[in-house]
């Protein structure tokens, strides 16, 4: 099934540095999320949109998982030539993920 | 205890002006704070104050106050914004002139020095490339990122006008004002940074940016209404939008504005303190407590914009079975008729009806003609239905970040009073 039956997610933007935010709809789903949403797998997905690191930070209080993305392809918002200058579109594009 | 009650009524320069003019008229708000302006809005009025020195604040500053100030003034709310973008003088005194035509009389505060061009290094590494800053092109503005300590002294003020200030600091300044904090006490400046925080986006709390249909369910978007937070001296607040508007504030709505460009959980800096979000609990939905916080940074960021050259963004689409195989075919035909130029071709859409887009970023006026020039030809010199060509052409400020020592920043305030009618 796609992430997107578990989770809704959202992204922010600075510089070229992209945040994604993952939230399980249940909360008895984290637990889950963070077993197989990892910062690899996140990477591996939006490989064609980020070309540096991906940081997870693990935020158990509300629940969520916190990617930390770095060096967006054509990144900057005043700069990009991207239709979607702000990457405001990764958001759903992670949702895409496919998970078991 | 003593609580106090703010709103936002912008989130960025594009937002909607309605929300706004509905949380005056019956949010009994002490402050309302618009918040218009972003890293690229900064950068477009940079352009348009060198195109004119008049001008350079937020273009769409004198439709928002003369449809708000009447009603800001008639209910007695004080507004914050950064409207004043990349001219907050000028901004200020439009706002005196829009407030003497409606016949509004009042005192507008200009805050102004985060203008730092003159003392900004331009040796320095920017943040993003690790370049120095000069490398990037023609620099044409710096501007930090001044903190609540900057706006606090033009509260005296009906209308409060900046340029860059973090986002934040627009709501901590009227905070700390109202509920008596001391700027220097960390766990109350902490409280007031996450409301700030939650607030600053306006609709993108309460709903406007969560709708999927049938996932997200998010009733009455149509009549969204934007948000206020209502905090104690204690630094707890209770969120909330108006009775009988549209949209959505639960624990999900909050709890993706609480992360929303946070690239460090623990430390997400502001010129006011570096706030630590990681304890923050929501409960019934609405109420916040747990913000932390350490001492503020040493430094303040600076955006530097830099001339980037121009950018063109060439369309044309097509339709009906097989579109997909012919827009990559287009796609493939402009790339292979502008070798060399550094373009960016793609396909968007599916497979019976897509659009090709090709975009480049050149300081080459005649290479962005050709770029535009090679899509629109496509129409006799490719494959076959193509339709719908646009294309236009714009002009790019780039921006880098950097860091400036407090003590190079010198924060002021103007004023101008704008009088009663005289009879």
């Amino acid at each position: 099934m796609l992430l997107h039956e578990l989770a809704h997610c959202r992204a922010g933007d600075k510089g070229n540095t992209a945040t994604l935010s993952v939230f399980p709809r249940d909360d008895a789903d984290y637990a889950r999320l963070a077993r197989v949403v990892t910062a690899e797998r996140v990477r591996a997905h939006l490989a064609e949109y980020i070309a540096g690191e991906v940081v997870r930070h693990e935020l158990p209080n509300l629940p969520a998982l916190h990617f930390v993305c770095h060096q967006i392809v054509d990144g900057g918002v005043t700069t990009s030539l991207a239709l979607d200058t702000h990457g405001k579109s990764l958001s759903s594009r992670l949702l895409a993920l496919e998970i078991r | 205890m003593h609580t106090t009650r703010i709103g936002c009524g912008a989130g960025f320069s594009g937002d909607r002006i309605e929300p706004a003019g509905d949380l005056l008229r019956r949010g009994a708000l002490a402050d309302l704070v618009l918040e218009c302006l972003g890293e690229r809005t900064v950068a477009q009025a940079q352009q348009r104050r060198l195109a004119d020195p008049a001008l350079g604040y937020e273009r769409r500053l004198p439709a928002r106050f003369t449809r708000l100030l009447p009603l800001a003034f008639s209910h007695g709310v004080r507004v914050i914004t950064n409207m004043g973008a990349a001219n907050p003088l000028a901004a200020g005194r439009v706002t005196a002139s829009i407030m003497s035509t409606l016949g509004l009389s009042g005192r507008v505060a200009v805050v102004t020095g985060d203008d730092v061009l003159s003392e900004v290094d331009l040796d320095a590494p920017a943040w993003e490339t690790g370049r120095p800053l000069r490398e990037h092109g023609e620099i044409v503005s710096a501007n930090a990122y001044l903190g609540a300590d900057a706006v606090l002294p033009a509260l005296v003020a009906d209308v409060v006008i900046t340029g860059r200030v973090a986002d934040p600091s627009l709501f901590v300044a009227p905070l700390a004002d109202r509920l008596g904090w001391d700027l220097d006490d960390v766990p109350s400046i902490a409280a007031g940074t996450l409301v700030g925080h939650l607030l600053e986006c306006a609709g993108q709390l309460t709903g406007g940016y969560f709708a999927d249909p049938g996932y997200q369910d998010v009733p009455d978007l149509h009549a969204l209404g934007f948000p206020y937070a209502d905090v104690s001296f204690d630094g707890t607040a209770a969120l909330g939008k108006l009775p009988g508007t549209g949209g959505l504030l639960n624990r999900q709505t909050v709890r993706e504005q609480l992360l929303y460009e946070i690239t460090d959980p623990a430390a997400y800096l502001t010129p006011d303190v570096t706030l630590d979000v990681r304890g923050v609990r929501i409960t019934d939905d609405t109420r916040i407590s747990g913000a932390r916080g350490t001492s503020r940074p040493e430094t303040l960021k600076v955006s530097v914009g830099y001339r980037a050259g121009s950018k063109v963004e060439a369309e044309i689409s097509y339709a009906g079975p097989n579109a997909a195989a012919r827009g990559a075919l287009a796609a493939e035909i402009v790339t292979r008729r502008l070798t060399g130029v550094p373009v960016r071709a793609e396909v968007l859409g599916g497979e019976t009806d897509c659009r090709v887009r090709v975009a480049a970023i050149s300081h080459d006026a005649a290479l962005l003609d050709r770029v535009g020039d090679e899509v629109e030809s496509l129409y006799t010199n490719g494959p076959a239905g193509g339709g719908g060509f646009r294309a236009h052409v714009t002009e790019v400020i780039g921006i880098a970040s950097t860091t400036i020592p407090r003590e190079a920043v010198r924060p002021s305030v103007t004023f101008l009073e704008v009088p009663g009618a005289t009879a």
